[in-house]
């Protein structure tokens, strides 16, 4: 059904003992026979069980919260509320300087998206906690919600943060900016413009284990905390600085996830039932459900990208301007950094003298888009190649050719002013269209990374 | 209505690991006292192998055998500090700081290992099998074991070693964009083939055909098979997934495996993959990250393939039947069949 075979290139000498060698991998029996522990796996004696109450609307002020019935389920331990969460309001990356803090870990007067976290019930079982869920009266006021990323940074689209704008602010500008050359100039020389909208979807990381964690109250004072987030340091400072307890008070035990993609660098189950393991002395699970996963997790963000190349009739791209908006949803989360890895690669990976971009982080009223696989390059790698693709229809070449012709080379300028130094596009081109069956033209086989043929 | 067929490239780039902050990952390394090696993280293992590749990078530093290497992570109160596994950058910053402590823990282990055998530390080497021996003279060698042993009964000496590997932070100009946000890039082009049913607007990818160059491999079945979970994923982008179908619409949003398609083993297409290695200047052993991009660079190369087989330009994913069946009205392609009434 597949095949993969290696194929060494230029110096690479194996005289290694073993690397470069298929060892079986050491956890892929556990793996496949299910015997592999995972943080679902992990109960302990006493231990209580989390829920979230949940915003139902997309937008809307919370004008009273009613526990009453719910206090009433048998079972019921406690409620948490943000009066509960001693540093509320957070960021995940203030760790290292982004801010500001804009997050709330329980909604304080205001939801900003449906399944937005209000309050958090602990019970004795999970269906006491799911049941005393579902008997807390909402009180919200629904006010008029945006989703459409262009929408969001139209006058009087309704304002979802506090300094006054719907986009995140890159050091007092709009966007992430890339200026290389001059665009306007390329585009006056040009022989075509070639202009297209890309569009993507947000999009569920679907591992197999859903996010989870454990908290456990320690005799010595201390709380060991079993995760399977994907940055385990992380998950425990922003644990410490969110629940404003000493770092040493945390203990946090991971490594094995059933499944990543990014969807676990987010901190959002450590924190709050650590907190509840603090408030009832009891250990705490809280696992989110597969419709939480979906509705109410990160999402890979979806993007909406403006290209606007001038190319000449030889094929050369000669100037490249692209709008993009990522679409963070109401937070922050990592999208902001997301923006900024996208605005480094969306010129692709292909030598363009004149590059302009605008890469715009936004917010909108949907469930908070975060890190995915690709990470602001995916939706960059789409937009390019299929650009690339109508670009040779409209000029009238080779889909191959366009490639080739304006392929990086090693010692080529990038627009964000970084020499490459270890391009290989034009190798792996080969390669595939040799793989492929299909026959390069003589004038392009001997075309390779490593410099420029002199014109 | 037809079955047409396309065919698609798609050629990337991808950067491993990122820059935000400064990105360090740290690695510790103590033998026990009969020479298991036991290499302490905090880094996680998403699945995709880490514990491994990780535990054959140390093995080979140390040249002890593979067997020899334990993987202790992740327990912040034991493991030095790791980033995190994201980025494409675990087996590159992990693997670099594993390195450095399977040198300064090599070189305590040689220098055991000289006293026993009354040699120069300069003069030994390991065979990977278990054994330092005198270069020239191998028949002169000590086992690990027992150079460990002597090393803790004998001689009071720690065979260990700390290794830190750090991206420095590169703050991006705000007027400009000059950043430099990754350590090296990664490379990949995919030929896809594909089937569109012109009634049904569905498609079936045939194969994907592909070459990556991820510098060189640690463990090339763990390349390969992110190379074909990748291409599955990449293909579940293309076609199938999203939260919001009529995006930007909040409307309809999944809430299950049933209402969230992802393709079955059934629909896995055929996969063909060669892989380059070209050595990374900075990566442990020459490697790049293969992590993230394997899923990138089909996802272009089907649409692609879509739009040659239907011969209209599609331009956002993911491709669904609705998609295509309204992309087909606009088709020059289909104009002789709807005309004579299909």
């Amino acid at each position: 059904m597949s095949e993969v075979t290696s194929a060494v290139a230029r110096d690479v000498k194996k005289e290694f003992h073993v690397v470069g060698k298929s060892v079986p991998r050491r956890d892929g029996v556990g793996h496949v026979t299910g015997k592999t522990v995972y943080v679902d796996d992990i109960s302990f004696p006493g231990m209580l069980h989390l829920k979230m109450v949940r915003s139902p609307i997309h937008h809307g002020i919370i004008r009273n919260v009613d526990f009453s019935a719910a206090e009433k389920v048998p079972g019921f331990v406690r409620v948490l509320t943000h009066r509960d969460v001693p540093k509320n309001i957070y960021t995940i990356l203030c760790l290292i300087g982004v801010g500001p803090d804009e997050e709330p870990v329980l909604a304080v007067d205001r939801v900003l998206y449906k399944g937005e976290p209000i309050a958090a019930i602990v019970a004795e079982t999970e269906e006491a906690a799911m049941e005393a869920v579902s008997r807390v009266r909402l009180d919200l006021e629904e006010l008029p919600a945006v989703f459409d990323v262009e929408e969001a940074l139209k006058p009087g689209a309704p304002i979802l943060k506090p300094w006054g704008t719907n986009y995140f602010v890159y050091e007092g500008h709009h966007c992430r900016r890339v200026r290389f050359g001059d665009v306007e100039k390329g585009f006056a020389q040009a022989d075509y413009i070639i202009e297209e909208v890309y569009n993507t979807s947000p999009i569920e990381h679907a591992p197999t284990e859903t996010t989870a964690c454990v908290a456990k109250p320690e005799p010595d004072g201390r709380y060991t905390v079993y995760t399977n987030t994907q940055a385990l340091f992380f998950t425990m400072d922003n644990t410490a600085l969110i629940l404003q307890v000493p770092f040493s008070k945390l203990h946090f035990v991971g490594g094995t996830v059933g499944g990543g993609f990014g969807g676990k660098v987010d901190v959002i189950v450590e924190p709050i039932a650590t907190l509840a393991a603090m408030k009832t002395g009891c250990p705490v699970k809280f696992k989110y459900t597969r419709e939480e996963e979906m509705r109410v997790s990160s999402t890979r963000s979806a993007w909406r990208m403006y290209f606007k190349d001038g190319v000449m009739k030889d094929g050369r791209i000669i100037a490249r301007k692209v709008i993009s908006y990522a679409d963070s949803g109401a937070y922050n989360r990592h999208t902001p950094y997301a923006v900024t890895k996208h605005a480094a690669n969306v010129a692709g990976p292909y030598f363009i003298p004149n590059v302009y971009i605008d890469a715009y982080c936004v917010y909108t009223n949907r469930q908070p888009a975060s890190a995915m696989r690709g990470f602001g390059v995916t939706p960059a790698s789409f937009a390019v190649e299929c650009q690339m693709d109508k670009i040779a229809e409209t000029i009238g070449m080779d889909p191959w050719e366009i490639r080739f012709i304006n392929a990086y080379r090693n010692g080529d300028m990038r627009p964000h002013q970084k020499v490459v130094e270890d391009a290989t596009l034009i190798e792996v081109m080969k390669a595939a269209a040799e793989l492929a069956g299909h026959q390069l033209p003589e004038h392009l086989l001997k075309m390779h990374s490593w410099d420029r043929e002199k014109a | 209505m037809a079955k047409l067929r396309g065919t698609g490239i798609a050629a990337v780039n991808y950067p491993t690991g990122m820059n935000l902050g400064g990105d360090p990952s740290q690695a510790l390394i103590h033998a026990t006292t009969t020479g298991t090696f036991v290499i302490s993280l905090s880094s996680t293992d998403l699945g995709q192998g880490l514990k491994t590749v990780i535990a054959q990078i140390g093995a080979e530093t140390l040249g002890v055998p593979f067997e020899n290497v334990l993987i202790d992570t992740a327990d912040t109160d034991t493991g030095p500090h790791c980033m995190g596994t994201f980025a494409s950058r675990a087996t590159h910053r992990v693997g670099n700081a594993v390195i450095m402590a399977a040198k300064e823990a090599r070189k305590v282990m040689l220098e055991v290992a000289a006293e026993e055998l009354e040699a120069s530390p300069d003069d030994l080497d390991t065979d990977g099998q278990g054994n330092i021996y005198v270069k020239g003279s191998p028949e002169r060698k000590i086992d690990i074991t027992s150079v460990a042993l002597a090393a803790h009964f004998k001689y009071g000496r720690s065979i260990s070693g700390r290794g830190m590997y750090i991206k420095p932070k590169s703050p991006v100009d705000p007027e400009t964009g000059k950043m430099d946000p990754d350590s090296t890039e990664a490379h990949a082009c995919v030929v896809a083939e594909v089937e569109v049913d012109t009634e049904t607007g569905e498609v079936t990818v045939l194969s994907l055909k592909s070459a990556y160059e991820v510098g060189c491999q640690v463990n090339p079945a763990l390349v390969r098979e992110q190379i074909i979970g990748g291409a599955f994923m990449g293909m579940s982008h293309a076609l199938y997934e999203t939260t919001a179908p009529y995006y930007p619409s909040p409307d309809h949003a999944p809430g299950s495996f049933s209402e969230y398609v992802i393709p079955g083993p059934h629909e896995l297409p055929h996969i063909e993959s060669v892989v380059l290695e070209y050595p990374s200047v900075n990566g442990p052993y020459g490697v790049k990250g293969v992590g993230e991009m394997t899923a990138n660079a089909p996802i272009p190369a089907i649409i692609n393939a879509i739009s040659n087989a239907i011969g209209v330009r599609l331009t956002e994913y993911p491709v669904t039947p609705e998609k295509i069946l309204r992309a087909l009205e606009r088709s020059p392609k289909l104009k002789q069949p709807a005309q004579t009434g299909a």
